[in-house]
């Protein structure tokens, strides 16, 4: 066996992944073999790299250098921390998720097998070369990849005109934000036509020009990740993707477009300005509390899922931009406390959310139904499912002791320090989007409990939902892997952080390893115990100690008897599943209160109605103010251009003839 | 860990006493009540006889209720019982206290009021979802109030570990911070939306149209509701503790000697009477608002909560 | 940190606290007769506030301007305001135009905008109270925005007087009074001020039978 080094075992996983991918294709129809075989072979491929990734965090970069491509131009790989977080993200959550899939995907739903597990694991290459990327052009490349085969992914029931309408809008999106990004960096090249990353961080910019490259990273990096007003797509593909590839998406898709941003503004750019940082933590605010509260008005589940991403896609920008800014000020332990939060919530969120993705494609496989107003009361039927959603809920809610709140606990924490900014406007309004995040953090909790309790409490909406079924044993598989992965992240955050601390340190050239190893692995406490701690772990055996002794205590002091009987009618014994709250009902009070947020169109009953009903639907006002004018005004455009189509073909070659004939004219040599 | 056996006494014994006086602070809320409304007044030990009673009662479970409909009314004990055993009442010497500092026990506020609202969505009644609807509603309002409240006096202190802040506060010269003051008046606001008190929902309730924490324990009956009700009242006693502990946080005792504990008790058990006659006289002055008056409530304690951050920021920091 | 201040400089500056408190309470307001007394209320704060600056300077025209606070904010402005809400038979409820949580939030972004602007400004007084000149600015932008806000004039009026009770606390706490003749001249100037307002009163219900002042709208066309 050769001494291979770590990006040498990366490198083979992501041909692994792509050799997988080719052998679905030979035996395209084959379900049982592509299902059974190669999706966990894949998630064993998963596995190794996220292994890989976690001993490598704290060693030196490594690179490589593949001759493919063009000539003269192979592609440059490198392997350092930043790339080893996210790379172990990458590996971790798609190993849980191939395991699912090989229970979930059947035949007959839209795509052959052999096909989609050839786009599913070319979109796992392809995301690991992003992240292992070491110059524009492999990048682009492995990018723009990424983008199609997800694209292909999502538009796997293209029978329906709407996937096909939700594939197309995210074609779009993500295609605005590449040419942002290859401008980016194009402008960071400065006109040394030196396409890598190491060039890019010789170069000096101006304080101009690196702005200009900041805020087109910023937007391309943005609407992959779904920033405002760039989202539109996400609440779109999400839910018409099938379940493992939302989950993907959402999961590690997104992340490795926070890692873009990162490295981006990190590592390459030079120094920030500190106006970088604010507007980073403006949108980012702005994203997260249009999220969450879209997320809490949605019936359909996976696109409550979809907006509650977009939240979290929020958070992660404020985190960046307190980052930002405290970098910008050179208070590098206050950024890397922020920037810690960011890594910490990338990955609690990939476990977490894609864990919730899961758990709604098992649910759509019980029930074929997606929306929330037809479910109801499936924790009798669907146990397993059930409890390892409530994990992910609670995660997402961000409650204790789950991965959740661990990173929203880091920022908050961040954020106390903003008013030592040594800036007069700054130290007092960074503190106040403190404020903004606590009521994201609370809404989350609101739109949870809705996802939740309507899904699987509460009795059936539908008496066809007592022949569901609870998820099979490699959907099960899956499942608790990624509840364990939200599990760990939150009861030993000290352990973790000391292991991305590599990567903080990397970017800032500060950390909170020193300060996170005076005391036990039990304990986080980044600044010192007298100022913050956290101990996720005595917390969870206190809660679960007092439960037990209380039930011990409860049921030996008192006896345990137990009577059933009818739940309580209030003297009107018409208590049918009908009489629960809807979805709509349930989220009334947000929109209600958050009224001029939301483009309602209702009807409401009247008196006189022979059959009354009430119907509600919740839009987005980006459509209608920004989409829609821009829609129109390229339809415009266009109609203009028509006028110079005759159909004839001596017009046409006229037209080429012209342009030569100006171009000779113009062009000098 | 380091920890010394009287400090592990001391931690029992502050965990016992919150089992304890909680169910007492309740009965002496209700007898000021009724004082302060001409009835005559239930005995003080009145939550006492209910426990006993619900405790011997059987439990009698809806069809619908699944495991974590049983499951919920411990869980929200026991966020409860740690919640006691982190705020400081007695003394500051708490081998749990670096277990969760002031913003997670917001988050074992929220990890209760999560668990009581699905619990409450379990049984699929529409006074079960309506309650837990309202509830996350109030939560979602009361808690970013309470973060910010929690974040001024952090600020004031450069730490948001309880017992830091009540040793600090507690054991420094005289200084007045009018950031408190908004502060102080925010925690009001959200102590009483959170513990259902009278502005906001009214415990004492069985009308459809104004319960909110009522219209969720509904189907609860037995031992899971002497359960539910005991956490209401260790809730209340949190609560408490917690104001007292941020804002009047003098005579907290920062040794762990037995001698330095029992001097703190008399004081904090007066401190409690008067706070507790203060809700009473809170709750009896005050109309029940409408359900939609009390995101305007809780906003109003939400600004003042961020602007007493804003003026500790102004005056106590660039003076 | 601000235990090294005095314990002047820090009833000054809980009493700043407090008036820029009472501020809000009044924005948050729906009742007319409450918000009478809040500003009541306001006028009794600064006038404690005042106090303790006459008391820590020795100036005497201090207590003057003190005593002319409490006898005019305190108890005969809120007195004529009562009256005239009970003789113009006003309803209790005050109808805003914008709701009141965004009205508020307005109002914090206006305290960061005054605090922040205030900064530089206070860094020319040398007094150890300056912080207090960004309560003081606030509240006096409180007040417009009360006065925009609102519908009836009585609350543009009680808007109006507390105005002034943020200029008075600048003048007084940040750079410790101004000269005498200057605040009785303001001191008049606001009571003519009021009586004036009071005497429109009557004349635009007689008017118009209301005292909204979307009413007024209709003038521009004659």
């Amino acid at each position: 066996m050769p001494n291979l080094l770590a990006i040498d075992y990366l490198l083979i996983a992501a041909s692994a992944w792509a050799v997988i991918g080719l052998i679905g294709l030979v035996a395209p129809r084959n379900t049982r073999f592509i299902a059974k075989i190669l999706f966990p072979i894949g998630a064993a491929v998963g596995l190794l790299a996220g292994s890989v990734a976690l001993l490598a965090l704290g060693g030196t970069p490594q690179t490589a250098v593949l001759v493919i491509g063009l000539p003269d131009l192979p592609f440059h790989l490198r392997l350092d921390n930043l790339s080893a977080i996210f790379i172990l993200l990458l590996g971790m959550v798609a190993a849980g998720i191939s395991v699912y899939a090989a229970g979930y995907f059947r035949e007959g739903e839209g795509t052959a097998p052999g096909l989609l597990c050839l786009e599913y694991h070319v979109f796992l290459a392809s995301m690991l070369l992003v992240l292992l990327a070491d110059d524009a052009y492999a990048f682009m490349v492995a990018w723009e990849t990424m983008a199609l085969s997800s694209f292909f992914l999502v538009t796997t029931n293209h029978q329906q005109e709407s996937i096909r309408r939700a594939g197309f809008l995210y074609l779009l999106i993500a295609h605005v934000g590449a040419i942002a990004i290859l401008l980016s960096f194009g402008v960071m090249t400065s006109g040394s036509g030196d396409y890598s990353f190491a060039g890019m961080r010789a170069q000096q910019l101006s304080p101009f020009w690196a702005s200009v490259a900041y805020l087109l990273a910023l937007a391309g990096f943005g609407a992959k990740a779904g920033l405002l007003p760039l989202h539109v797509w996400l609440p779109e593909a999400h839910p018409a993707a099938p379940s493992p590839v939302s989950a993907l998406m959402s999961g590690v898709m997104l992340k490795t477009a926070i890692y873009g941003l990162l490295r981006v503004s990190f590592d390459l750019v030079g120094t920030p300005l500190w106006w970088w940082g604010v507007v980073a933590l403006a949108v980012g605010l702005a994203t997260a509390l249009f999220g969450v509260l879209y997320a809490t008005v949605q019936s359909d589940m996976k696109r409550l899922l979809a907006y509650s991403s977009i939240e979290n896609i929020g958070l992660l920008g404020v985190g960046i931009g307190l980052a930002l800014i405290f970098h910008s000020y050179r208070m590098e332990g206050l950024a890397a406390l922020a920037l810690t939060a960011v890594f910490y919530h990338s990955l609690a969120h990939a476990g977490f959310k894609s864990l919730l993705f899961l758990c709604t494609g098992s649910v759509l496989h019980a029930t074929k139904e997606r929306s929330l107003g037809k479910l109801g009361g499936l924790i009798h039927r669907m146990p397993w499912v059930a409890w390892l959603a409530l994990v992910g809920v609670l995660a997402s809610a961000g409650l204790p002791p789950l991965s959740g709140f661990v990173s929203e606990w880091l920022l908050l924490q961040g954020f106390l320090f903003s008013p030592g900014l040594p800036h007069a406007w700054l130290n007092m309004v960074v503190p106040v989007a403190a404020a903004v995040v606590a009521l994201v953090a609370a809404v989350a909790g609101f739109a949870m409990v809705k996802f939740y309790g309507i899904i699987f409490l509460g009795q059936m909406r539908e008496t066809s939902l007592k022949h569901a079924h609870d998820a099979g044993p490699w959907e099960k598989a899956g499942l608790v892997w990624l509840a364990l992965i939200t599990v760990l992240l939150g009861v030993l955050p000290a352990t973790v952080i000391l292991r991305i601390d590599a990567a903080t340190r990397q970017l800032l050239g500060a950390g909170l390893a020193e300060r996170l190893q005076e005391h036990g692995w039990w304990m986080l406490a980044p600044i010192s115990p007298e100022r913050a701690s956290y101990e996720p772990i005595i917390f969870l055996v206190t809660i679960v100690l007092s439960v037990w002794l209380g039930r011990w205590l409860v049921h030996h002091l008192y006896h345990g008897r137990t009577r059933r009987s009818p739940a309580w009618d209030c003297g009107y014994h018409f208590q049918g599943p009908r009489a629960q709250d809807t979805a709509e009902g349930f989220s009334q009070p947000i929109r209600r209160i958050f009224e001029p947020m939301f483009r309602m169109a209702r009807h409401f009953p009247t008196a006189r109605d022979k059959q009354p009903y009430y119907s509600v639907q919740v839009e987005d006002h980006f459509w209608h103010w920004l989409y829609l004018p821009i829609a129109r005004l390229a339809n415009w455009l266009s109609t203009l251009i028509t006028s110079l189509q005759g159909g004839r073909i001596a017009i046409y070659l006229m037209y080429s003839f012209i342009t030569l004939i100006l171009l000779i004219l113009v062009a000098r040599p | 860990m380091m920890i010394s056996l009287s400090g592990l006494l001391g931690q029992i014994f502050s965990i016992a006493l919150a089992l304890v006086l909680a169910p007492l602070l309740t009965g002496w809320v209700g007898m000021c009540r009724a004082w302060l409304q001409s009835r005559s007044a239930p005995p003080l030990l009145q939550p006492y006889y209910m426990l006993r009673k619900l405790f011997n009662k059987d439990v009698v479970l809806a069809h619908g209720a699944s495991s974590l409909f049983r499951v919920a009314p411990f869980v929200v004990f026991g966020c409860m019982v740690l919640a006691c055993a982190i705020i400081p009442s007695l003394s500051t010497n708490l081998p749990l206290a670096p277990a969760a500092d002031a913003l997670a026990l917001v988050g074992v506020f929220g990890l209760a009021r999560v668990f009581i609202a699905l619990a409450a969505m379990d049984i699929g009644t529409s006074f079960g979802t309506l309650g837990g609807r309202r509830e996350m509603l109030i939560g979602f309002l009361a808690e970013p109030a309470l973060l910010m409240v929690i974040f001024t006096v952090a600020m004031i202190v450069q730490s948001t570990s309880i017992t830091t802040i009540v040793e600090t506060l507690g054991h420094r010269e005289l200084a007045i911070h009018p950031s408190l003051a908004f502060a102080g008046i925010a925690f009001t606001f959200v102590s009483l939306a959170e513990n259902a008190r009278v502005p906001v929902d009214n415990p004492a309730t069985h009308l459809e149209l104004t319960m909110i924490h009522e219209a969720m324990i509904l189907e609860y009956s037995g031992r899971h509701l002497a359960l539910i009700e005991w956490a209401a009242a260790l809730k209340l006693y949190a609560y408490s503790c917690l104001g007292l502990a941020l804002f009047f946080p003098w005579g907290i005792a920062g040794g762990d000697s037995f001698l330095a504990l029992l001097a703190a008790l008399p004081l904090l058990l007066l401190k409690l009477v008067i706070g507790g006659s203060v809700l009473a006289l809170i709750e009896t002055v005050s109309a029940k608002m409408r359900i939609f008056r009390a995101p305007e409530f809780l906003g109003t304690a939400f600004l003042l909560a961020v602007l007493g951050l804003l003026v500790r920021l102004l005056l106590e920091l660039k003076a | 940190m601000s235990t090294a201040l005095p314990l002047y400089a820090q009833l000054i500056n809980l009493f700043a606290a407090v008036i820029l408190l009472l501020a809000f309470a009044m924005l948050a307001q729906r009742r007319v007769l409450l918000l009478i007394d809040l500003f009541a209320l306001q006028g009794f704060t600064l006038f404690l506030s005042t106090l303790v600056v006459a008391v820590k300077t020795g100036q005497h025209h201090l207590y003057w301007s003190a005593g002319l606070t409490l006898l005019l904010k305190v108890l005969l402005l809120p007195w004529i305001l009562h009256r005239l809400v009970r003789k113009l038979q006003i309803k209790g409820e005050v109808e805003p135009l914008i709701n009141i949580p965004t009205t508020m939030l307005v109002g914090i972004g206006l305290v960061i905008i005054a605090f922040n602007v205030a900064l530089p400004i206070s860094q020319l007084s040398h007094t150890i109270t300056r912080g207090t000149l960004g309560i003081a600015l606030a509240v006096v932008m409180l007040a417009f925005l009360m006065m925009i806000t609102r519908k009836k004039a009585i609350t543009q009026v009680v808007g109006f007087l507390s105005m002034e009770n943020g200029l008075f606390l600048a003048a007084t706490s940040a750079t410790y009074g101004m000269p005498m003749v200057v605040e009785l001249g303001i001191a008049l100037d606001v009571l003519v001020g009021a009586i004036i307002l009071g005497v429109f009163f009557f004349q635009i219900r007689d008017q118009f039978d209301s005292l909204d002042i979307h009413h007024m709208e209709r003038l521009k066309d004659n």
